[in-house]
Order: structure tokens, then C-alpha cells, then sequence
């Protein structure tokens, strides 16, 4: 099948497959453990683990439009700043 | 120990949604993040230009420009909309031959299509033949949406609200027909009155319904397109020239399809963060 009109790169097809990982990461967690970790954290939110990824990712990617918009690329601070970011609200949210 | 069990045999009936939206929706997705990093001259030719396009959209004051106008648009027709839809729900009948007049009448303003709506509304606010322009301009009024930006935004407005409002009504009048006669017997032994009424009963029980219609104009309004630009084509000059209409002129006008995708990107983003944060401010107080 040619799939020539999506315009596939490498970068492109990581960002997919990472995407792809969580999901699989997420389904092998509830899996494992049951019930979707659901609580209440410090934002007063009742999430679950569903809710507390889609978080990550939306805030991710406000994060590197912020500061392709601040400072310009490269944007590996950025990814260090979405890391952190996803572990505290991992952690907290 | 009684352990649960789980039936996974409903993931079967969602499957074939599941396919659907993977074509309609994921890989369409995928070849827009795709086009976002690229250059393309067509000939399915493309050259790699990493976040480029990103950095040239958020720098750019004419997006700046179209998504200020696109805030100022969604935020006054929701200001008026919901209030509005609320209060005709809140006058129409619930019993009697009168329901299905107003419901019938309510509902023809979402039979009509986008296009036509823009079209007619065009017409009817020419300032020289139209029924509304010459109205207005008869009353000494200097209105002509063709030419002034004031006059634009207001033909623009009117037209949302004269085509969504009946969303909203609809929406709220299925709310309060659901609110059993008992809660107003027993508020009017209590002696409530109007306003609290409708503050501790209407407005309660409406809220899932008003949540779903704010999020469904929130979406649609800050998505329209067909509407203005039928109505001013994003004039005079750029001052109706909301997101979408920006987008399409960029890449179907100018054919620069790594901006378009790299913007269309940003607005997706912008919806869904929205979108979120309207849902989640209006039912966190559910659980509870």
C-alpha cells in the first residue's frame, strides 16, 4: 500500500509510536491495576489515569508552543520541562 | 472471595466505530501533523523543515489578529445565546397546543443550511435593498456591513444568534420539561418565589443540558466558517476574517499547506484545551 500522500518521517513516526506506547502503557496498567486509580488531587478534580495522561499530553504540548514561541527551537528543554510536568501531575493532579 | 467479572464481548459492537474514526478522524490527523514539519510544492514532493511553521505561525500577527476576533466572536455569542435560549425556554409553554407551535417554530432555523443562512442574511442586510439595512438606515442609523467593520460584526452577531439560539432553547426547554410538578408544589408551599425558583429548581436541573450546550456552541462557533463567509467573506478588509476563514485562505489561497497544517494544529489544540477546561469547570461539582 503506498502510503506516500501522508508524508511520513521519522520524527512524525516516533511522536506516533510514543503516543501509541502511552496508550499501550495504559491499557496494561488498568490490566494490572484495576479500576483506573481514580482520586481526587490537589486541583480538587476527580481523575483517573486516563484523565491524568490526557493532562500530561495536552499541557505537553501548550509547553513546547510556549517556548518555541518564547525562545525558539531546539526544544529539549522543553521536553525536560514535559517530563516533569507529567510526573507532577502523575504525582499530585 | 466473590471476584468480579468483566464482559469484554461490548468492545465487538464498538469496533466497527473504532475503525471508522481511525479513518475519518486519526489518519487524517496523522497526515496533517505530518505536513506540519514540511514543505511541499505538490507532486507529493516534500522537504523536511522541522518546527519551522510552528514558530511562524505563533509569530505571526495575523494569527494573533484572527484568533483575538475568534475569542471576541465565541465569547459574545455565547453571552448572549445561552442567557437568551435560557429566558425563551423559561417563557414557552409546557402544556397545551401551543408546545409544538413554538417547538416547530424553534426548531426551523436549524433546518436551514449553513450557506443559505449566510446567503439570506446577506441579502436581507444590504443596506439598499435589504429589509433590515434599509430599516436600520431609515431610522437615521449609518449601517452598511459591506463597508463598515461595526456593522459587520453586528449583521455577524445577529445572524448567530437569530441561527443558534433555538439550539440553546431547545436544549433548556428538554431541562425544564423534565423537572417533576411536585418541586413546584412543594416551592410554592414554601413561598418562592420567581427568582428562586428558577435558582434552586430550573437552574439545577437544567445544568447537564446547559453544559452540553455551551460546549457544543463553544465548539461550533469557534469552528465556523461557512456563515461569515457567505455573509462578509472575512470583510471588509480582514475584520470578519475569523480562524477558520484565515486557515482556508492560507492553505487552499496561497497553497501553503505546512502553515496551514502547523496552524490547524495550534487551533485543535486551543479547542481541546477549551473545550476541557469548560467541561471540567462545569461538572467538577458533580461527584459531590
Amino acid at each position: 500500500m503506498d502510503l506516500s500522500w501522508m508524508a511520513w518521517t521519522w520524527h512524525t513516526a516516533v511522536f506516533f509510536c510514543f503516543i501509541a506506547a502511552c496508550l499501550i502503557s495504559m491499557m496494561v496498567w488498568e490490566w494490572c491495576a484495576p479500576g483506573g486509580g481514580a482520586r481526587r488531587g490537589i486541583l480538587a478534580l476527580d481523575t483517573t489515569r486516563g484523565d491524568r495522561l490526557f493532562i500530561s499530553l495536552l499541557g505537553s504540548a501548550f509547553i513546547n508552543l510556549f517556548w518555541l514561541g518564547l525562545f525558539g527551537p531546539p526544544l529539549w528543554g522543553a521536553i525536560a520541562v514535559c517530563l516533569a510536568f507529567a510526573f507532577c501531575v502523575f504525582r499530585w493532579v | 472471595m466473590i471476584r468480579k467479572t468483566t464482559n469484554q464481548k461490548g468492545w465487538l459492537f464498538v469496533a466497527p466505530v473504532v475503525l471508522l474514526v481511525a479513518f475519518n478522524a486519526v489518519i487524517p490527523l496523522m497526515t496533517v501533523v505530518n505536513y506540519s514539519i514540511q514543505e511541499t510544492f505538490g507532486d507529493n514532493v516534500f522537504f523536511f523543515e522541522g518546527v519551522k511553521w510552528f514558530e511562524e505561525v505563533l509569530h505571526s500577527e495575523r494569527f494573533h489578529a484572527a484568533l483575538m476576533r475568534q475569542l471576541a466572536f465565541t465569547g459574545m455569542i455565547l453571552a448572549i445565546e445561552v442567557p437568551l435560549g435560557v429566558a425563551i425556554a423559561l417563557a414557552m409553554p409546557r402544556k397545551g397546543p401551543w408546545v409544538s407551535v413554538c417547538l416547530v417554530l424553534m426548531a426551523l432555523p436549524l433546518l436551514i443550511p449553513w450557506n443559505v443562512v449566510g446567503a439570506m442574511w446577506n441579502i436581507f442586510a444590504l443596506p439598499d435593498i435589504g429589509l433590515l439595512g434599509r430599516t436600520i438606515n431609515a431610522l437615521g442609523i449609518d449601517y452598511n456591513f459591506t463597508r463598515q467593520p461595526g456593522s459587520a460584526w453586528f449583521t455577524l452577531i445577529l445572524m448567530d444568534v437569530w441561527h443558534w439560539t433555538s439550539l440553546v432553547v431547545l436544549l433548556a426547554y428538554a431541562g425544564l420539561s423534565s423537572i417533576p410538578d411536585a418541586f413546584y408544589q412543594a416551592a410554592k408551599i414554601d413561598g418562592a418565589g420567581a427568582w428562586a425558583i428558577f435558582r434552586y429548581i430550573q437552574l439545577p436541573k437544567m445544568k447537564r443540558v446547559l453544559t452540553i450546550a455551551i460546549l457544543l456552541r463553544f465548539m461550533d462557533s469557534f469552528m465556523i466558517y461557512t456563515e461569515p463567509f457567505v455573509l462578509t467573506g472575512g470583510g471588509p478588509g480582514n475584520s470578519t476574517t475569523l480562524l477558520s476563514i484565515d486557515l482556508v485562505k492560507i492553505a487552499l489561497g496561497q497553497f501553503d499547506l505546512g502553515p496551514a497544517a502547523a496552524m490547524s494544529l495550534i487551533y485543535f489544540l486551543i479547542i481541546l484545551l477549551l473545550s476541557w477546561v469548560f467541561y471540567t469547570l462545569m461538572t467538577r461539582n458533580e461527584a459531590n
